[in-house]
């Protein structure tokens, strides 16, 4: 581990009520990297991400970006920091068009209006920034949209922000071959342009084409954090259904790290 | 994407053709998917038929001013109520907030002269409607807020409490004096080169709020709110707080109305507002805005305040019993709900 990690978490605990999600979760992330967030369903992916952009608050543990320990309350302190999400339910509104769900809270205003011509081109630029040639106009309703087509919406309201690390939850988990192929390059090529890149997916052949780095989580605890090389493909699958995969995981009661 | 973008384009219209982001393609899409225009039809065949109906009675300058007088109050309360149901919400309690903010101001008056009162005792007069507007919206937007009692019941609480309140201020009579002749002349009976001060009011209220729901941030969390309330939370925008907003607008708007009511009629009308709610939430229906939220707009509050209106007047003019415009009203309404359910059903699929 030689550079910083833009974004690390030590410790992390996450309960609702009585059940603990999260247990002393570590996990870090670098720029121009994509890092895989696995594990089985209920292992606490999208709690930690949640956690990670500010809807669910921490309940103990350490957040550093660049190194610098903050604090993120809100999704606005995420966004803040850099850091955007992609939801797994994706979090559009269907009455809005495009332009309006990518500036969504950030409106940009001239005076009291909203200044439509330039969150029109702003969204336009950041649209052909990441090659999206397939919507045909931009003021059109989120509701007319693909599956595709609106992940596409989604990631690119995501990086429109000068973000600096984009956090996907599971982007290709409704798209048919064609499509995930073209999120799954744009994943790539976001992290080719130097942003760090976590994304979420239950597919190995997905996390293994594209990921430099790959974490695994198992009862919410982190089992393991790799590089890619490092590691087969049997042995993630391991990782994932029982935690540990030879001396790889968690024997002693902790997360390992590699 | 082959398939499903040709059938989205389909449905997109002439957008399709165009290229990228034309600003012309953008703009017939959006004016195609306006539910305002097929509601604006249904306004000019009904203007038309009483125009041919009764050639030179309907349409006159004095049917218009009266059409105009009559919807200025229903037009004020339908712009907070576009507002509140574009969140996905109701607003069931407007014609009581109106009797009590009319109340509250009216007992002023009658403790600061009556009739005779002066523009100061006006003033003061009008700020408390406004106030107490407000105030209520407010308390029920809390509520509402909170994510454990629907709108529905917040407001079907908030009709009978506000109500009661006024009546127990007063012993449930109108009281006397409670609108001063200063008031009733000007904003009751005055007019703007030719056009009743009343109707001027209400046409600032609808251009305002119009341009701040077309045009501004605040209209931009309305509509997100009603559409995906997740989404905007997650967006950082505070859904409670603004949902506060928007019921303390409605609540703002019922006490203006409370005093466009005292400056046209002189007296509280206490037991003369109970279908105030049904009355605006039809023209807000009627206008193209969606009950279940994310949808709608202030042009197609206006004209869903007219079509009642025009009935009512058209009706009188060609001399059949206006209690048929009920009837017609009703039916147009469920039409248009049905066909709100429609439009949104085909959408799931597509
Ligand atoms: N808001 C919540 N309240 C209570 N429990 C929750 C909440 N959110 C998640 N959980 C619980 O936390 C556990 C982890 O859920 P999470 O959604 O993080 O899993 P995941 O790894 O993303 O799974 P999947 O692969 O199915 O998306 C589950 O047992 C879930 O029931
Ligand atoms: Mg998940």
């Amino acid at each position: 581990m030689t550079a910083t990690p833009i974004l690390e978490l030590r410790g992390i605990d996450k309960s609702f009520g009585p059940v603990q999600v999260l247990h002393d979760v570590a996990f870090s992330v670098y720029p121009g990297e994509v890092t895989a967030l696995v594990g089985d369903n209920g292992a606490g992916k999208s709690t930690l991400v949640k956690c990670i952009g500010g809807i669910h608050p921490i309940d103990a543990g350490e957040y550093f970006i660049e190194g610098e320990p903050v604090h993120v309350h809100s999704p606005r302190d995420a966004a803040g920091y850099g850091v955007e999400i992609v939801y797994q339910d994706l979090a559009l509104c269907d009455n809005l068009d495009i332009v309006q769900n990518m500036f969504l809270g950030r409106e940009r205003k001239s005076g009291l209006v909203l200044d439509e011509a330039t969150m029109e081109e702003m969204a336009a630029k950041t649209l052909d920034g990441l090659s999206v040639r397939t919507v045909q106009s931009i003021r059109q309703l989120v509701s007319s949209l693909s599956g595709g087509q609106r992940q596409t919406v989604a990631i690119a309201k995501a990086v429109l922000w000068n973000s600096k690390i984009v956090i996907l939850d599971e982007p290709t988990a409704a798209l048919g071959v064609a499509q995930t192929a073209q999120v799954l390059e744009l994943v790539r090529r976001l992290a080719d342009n130097g942003l760090a890149v976590v994304l979420i997916s239950h597919n190995m052949n997905d996390v293994f084409a594209v990921s430099d780095r790959i974490a695994a989580l198992y009862l919410g605890r982190m089992a393991a954090q790799l590089k890619t090389s490092d590691i087969t493909h049997a042995q993630i699958v391991e990782l994932i259904t029982s935690g540990r995969s030879g001396d790889l995981g968690l024997q002693n009661g902790n997360g390992a790290k590699a | 994407m082959t398939a499903q973008d040709s059938a989205t384009g389909a449905a997109a219209g002439p957008a399709a053709q165009m290229p990228p982001r034309a600003g012309l393609a953008g703009w017939s899409a959006r004016i195609a998917r306006m539910s305002e225009t097929w509601t604006l039809a249904i306004l000019l065949v009904l203007v038309a038929f009483f125009s041919i109906a009764a050639p030179g009675k309907f349409f006159t300058t004095y049917d218009i001013t009266q059409i105009a007088v009559n919807a200025a109050i229903y037009l004020v309360l339908g712009v907070g109520m576009t507002f509140v149901i574009i969140t996905a919400g109701i607003d069931l309690s407007i014609g009581s907030i109106l009797v009590l903010a009319a109340v509250a101001s009216g007992e002023y008056n009658i403790h600061h002269g009556g009739a005779a009162s002066g523009w100061g005792t006006v003033a003061v007069c009008v700020l408390i409607a406004l106030a107490v507007g407000t105030a209520w919206g407010a308390l029920q937007g809390a509520l509402v807020a909170t994510g454990k009692i629907p709108a529905l019941i917040v407001t079907l609480g908030g009709l009978g409490a506000a109500l009661g309140l006024a009546e127990i201020a007063t012993g449930g009579q109108d009281p006397a004096g409670a609108a001063s002749d200063h008031l009733q002349s000007s904003l009751g009976y005055g007019k703007l080169l030719g056009v009743p001060w009343l109707v001027v009011l209400a046409a600032a209220v609808t251009v305002v709020f119009g341009l701040v729901l077309a045009g501004t941030r605040f209209g931009n969390y309305t509509f997100a709110i009603g559409s995906n309330p997740a989404a905007a939370r997650r967006a950082g925008i505070g859904v409670g707080r603004h949902l506060v907003k928007v019921y303390a607008l409605m609540g703002l708007l019922a006490g203006l109305g409370s005093v466009m009511w005292l400056s046209s009629y002189g007296t509280t009308s206490i037991a003369g507002h109970s279908t105030d709610n049904l009355k605006v939430i039809t023209a807000v229906v009627l206008g193209g805005t969606s009950l279940f939220g994310g949808r709608g707009s202030v042009l197609g509050t206006v004209i869903g305040v007219f079509i009642p209106a025009v009935l009512t007047t058209g009706l009188i003019v060609i001399g059949v019993q206006q209690y048929w415009q009920d009837v017609a009203v009703g039916a147009v309404l469920v039409a248009a709900v049905y066909i709100d359910q429609m439009r949104r059903q085909s959408r799931e699929r597509g």
